[in-house]
């Protein structure tokens, strides 16, 4: 690539070997309220896999952005092949050979795979050639060994797919670096696998892979070097080889944790959630067909797989806001199907949506307003005891916030979480079946580990649990019995231990029996 | 009865079409970029009262329609600022320049409110040809700007399916933050389009003035046409080529009622008649609201949406 063209005077070799192809030097960068880095230096060389490891808010797709050109530092340079460069845009990152694949595809989906690939390419004539687009693009996919049909439509492909036609259109384009920002985070470990061997194929083409995760244990082997960034800096830095899992996940946190299987003791509970022959359609797809669970008191049952495939669809069955075709749902004895949201809560559901801001709370009322919201009694609120409640839960579960009338909005995450779990497992009618659906999507490992103690204290307490959740290693932990959907069917059901873990991958990814 | 009245109706109803078409077309390349237009009315008033103004006092019917033209995209330029700059909401904005549209028509027309035009825009001459039994009225007898007209929706087709800026602009509507990310500026691709768009519903109210009015009105003269283009958008599920189909149909609605009331037919009061194009437009956008249909139609997915980069 033509790096010298926008490249500004100096060349910084390093000790006179050769230069690294994508190197941030002591870069920093601001957000209003927050340092998302401190001081970073980072370098991928040519033909290497470096993992960017760090917990959500590490500063870690901050730093890609900025190799990539997305966001501009505010202090510090960025160098290509040694040389320092200016990036103003994403165009001018791939102008450098730089392109990132962000989590969220940034494809149009009614185009056909070439006409994204093509997008925004200054080779194309006035007039398109669509047989030419195909051709060209048909070939970049041979050549990295990415099999793809060029005249498919977007909108109908499966993640990896999508994902791959990213990476080809970063290719295309003429990419030489190329930062994967969570690639593995909407993938089934099939696919994962599958994107292990393009990236690989991809290094021993002389690329080079900025591969940016929080899942610790996936990036070892696929890495060269790992870097791990905590708060916004640099923690520590390990070669193949050197990475040993618990230091990983010591650089990480600061601290060392376990994610020790939780389990709940027995079996014998009465059962108090029932989902019988549910079948959902909607515009003639089938949604859900046949599911049949029962959930005892003092167990979790956890439901595993890609998302879209009915988890969705099933909570809202079971919670009353979607009337299933088919089948019958009851909770603690009564039978709720059809009667709705509101007789489903009385009959001692809570429901945790997947939505925390939104359909969970009402971001801008407070947190006294959103527990009063499920208060069912009398035409006048109750906002004395409303208040003591929530003083409460912010003194027992350490919920930070300013005070108990601030509005939710202002909370992080894991605290408005915590805010939403309470008064589903706590407060008004006491429920004895909870409904969780990624209960800790998006938060801190210390929010993780809250939210996973509460759901362990309400089993302990009796209730009965449904998690619904895409991260398998919090199904794992966490549920007694795991359930795994696909394409709305029960495909497997499993003890949840960790031996069984390739088994439900396999079968998140529709390939079991 | 007659049957020669129908032929003539149907002729007559392509006429009235070419200003549906190109208000249509006006949207339709606005709406592609992402960006819902909802003052064509307004644009159409303007672009027939600035038409009018221009020919009254030049006598130049070709130097009112660039006026026309220029007007339209000047108003269009108002609103790409407002809803592409400010991010202000785009169904405000448009609805503000309907009632914009609407009152300085009426203001600045007023001295020629009720004047005859001063000048009309001929029909083509194609010699025998326009003497055809059928084929001679309904294809030979229209003037220059209806064949215009069908060419423009023709090469925006083209535009639109065939060109790389058109597979630029279908992507902005549908997914900005790609094109974005392409190092193609949205809000270049929205301003350049909302003002074409504008451009066309300009001058398709000027054609109005000399094709079909007879006079100046601010009551009368557009009548409600630029509310049925906006439906035609949609009916044409956003294709040019449809447009055409569509708004024949939609002029032969508009048109019946006056042959019915010609030829002395009192079926129904004609009040109930006249209310046809409306109610037509009312059946068609009701018919299309469901997600179903407006999935299958394919309207542009970011349509209304204003761009913001996702930097925090």
């Amino acid at each position: 690539m033509n790096a010298s063209s926008e490249a500004t005077q100096g060349s910084h070799r390093e000790n006179g070997a050769t230069p690294f192809a994508l190197s941030a030097r002591n870069v920093t960068k601001k957000f209003p309220g927050v340092v998302a880095n401190k001081q970073v230096n980072f370098d991928v060389a040519r033909g290497e896999v470096h993992t960017l490891l760090g917990e959500n808010g590490a500063g870690k797709s901050t730093l890609a952005s900025i190799l990539s050109g997305l966001y501009r530092p505010d202090e510090g340079t960025v160098l290509r092949n040694g040389i320092e460069i200016r990036l103003t845009s994403p165009r001018s990152g791939l102008s450098h050979g730089i392109a990132m694949v962000h989590q969220h595809f940034r494809l149009v989906d009614r185009f056909t795979v070439a006409e994204n690939v093509v997008l925004g390419s200054k080779g194309l004539t006035f007039v398109l050639q669509p047989k030419d687009i195909e051709a060209k693009v048909a070939e970049v996919c041979e050549k990295f060994g990415l099999p793809l049909d060029p005249r498919a439509v977007v909108g109908e492909l499966s993640a990896g797919q999508r994902q791959r036609v990213e990476i080809i259109k970063a290719l295309y384009h003429g990419a030489e670096v190329l930062l994967l920002d969570e690639p593995t985070a909407l993938l089934a470990p099939p696919e994962v696998v599958k994107l292990f061997e393009t990236v690989r194929a991809m290094t021993s083409a002389g690329k080079s892979v900025v591969f940016v995760s929080h899942k610790l244990g996936e990036v070892v082997d696929i890495s060269d070097r790992i870097t791990v960034m905590r708060d916004g800096k640099v923690t520590g830095s390990v070669k193949r080889g050197g990475a040993n899992a618990s230091r990983l996940a010591e650089l990480m946190v600061g601290r060392e944790i376990t994610l020790a299987p939780r389990r709940g003791k027995s079996d014998s509970g009465e059962v108090l959630l029932s989902v019988s022959q549910v079948h959902l359609s909607h515009d003639q797809i089938k949604i859900l067909s046949d599911v049949n669970i029962k959930v005892r008191g003092g167990e979790i049952l956890g439901i595993a797989g890609v998302s879209g495939n009915g988890q969705r669809d099933l909570a809202e069955v079971i919670s009353g806001l979607r009337q299933p075709n088919k089948g019958a749902v009851t909770v603690c004895g009564v039978p709720t199907s059809g009667l709705g949201a509101r007789a489903t809560r009385k009959a001692g559901l809570a429901y945790v949506p997947e939505d925390r801001l939104g359909t969970g709370l009402a971001p801008s009322l407070s947190m006294v307003d959103n527990l009063l919201l499920t208060r069912e009694r009398g035409f006048l609120v109750d906002r004395k005891s409303a208040l003591t409640e929530a003083e409460g839960f912010i003194e027992k579960l350490e919920i930070k916030t300013p005070g108990p009338l601030t509005s939710i909005r202002k909370l992080s995450g894991g605290n408005a979480q915590k805010v939403l779990l309470a008064r589903e497992l706590f407060s008004g009618d006491m429920s004895r079946v909870l409904v969780v659906c990624s209960p800790t999507r998006g938060l801190d490992v210390g929010a993780v580990e809250a939210v996973h103690t509460l759901l362990d204290e309400a089993r302990k307490n009796g209730k009965a649990i449904l998690l619904i959740s895409e991260d398998l290693d919090e199904v794992m932990t966490l549920a007694d019995r795991v359930i795994v959907l696909y394409r709305g069917k029960i495909v497997l059901e499993a003890r949840g231990v960790s031996e069984d873990f390739e088994a439900v991958g396999r079968a998140m990814a529709g390939l079991s029996a | 009865m007659n049957s020669n009245v129908w032929i003539l109706t149907f002729a007559d109803a392509i006429s009235i079409a070419t200003t549906l078409i190109l208000a249509s077309l006006g949207a339709m390349i606005t709406e592609r970029s992402g960006v819902i237009n909802l003052g064509v009315e307004g644009y159409l008033l303007m672009g027939a009262v600035t038409g009018f103004i221009v020919a009254d006092s030049t006598g130049q019917l070709w130097l009112a329609l660039v006026a026309s033209i220029i007007v339209g995209a000047a108003m269009a330029l108002v609103h790409a600022t407002l809803t592409v700059t400010l991010r202000a909401n785009q169904i405000v904005s448009g609805l503000a320049m309907v009632i914009f549209g609407t009152g300085l028509s009426q203001f600045i027309g007023k001295p020629v409110e009720g004047k005859t035009r001063p000048v009309i825009i001929d029909k083509m001459k194609f010699g025998t040809l326009s003497d055809l039994p059928l084929v001679g009225p309904i294809i030979f007898g229209h003037d220059p700007i209806t064949y215009l007209t069908w060419l423009l929706a023709l090469s925006i087709s083209l535009y639109f399916h065939r060109t790389r800026p058109g597979l630029i602009l279908r992507a902005t509507g549908d997914a900005p933050a790609t094109v974005d990310a392409q190092g193609v500026s949205v809000r270049r691709v929205r301003y350049l389009h909302t003002v074409v768009g504008g451009a066309l519903m300009g001058l398709g109210g000027g054609w109005y003035m000399f094709a079909r009015a007879a006079a100046w009105s601010q009551a009368a003269t557009t009548n409600g046409i630029g509310w049925i283009a906006l439906a035609l958008v949609v009916f044409a599920s956003w294709r040019p080529l449809r447009a055409i189909v569509g708004a024949v149909l939609f002029g032969f609605c508009l048109q019946v009622p006056f042959t019915l009331q010609g030829q002395q037919i009192n079926i129904l009061p004609p009040e109930i008649v006249s209310m046809f194009p409306y109610l037509m437009t009312l059946v068609v956008l009701v018919a299309l609201s469901t997600p179903r249909a407006r999935r299958l139609l394919g309207a542009p997915k970011m349509l209304g949406q204003p761009f913001v980069r996702d930097e925090r």
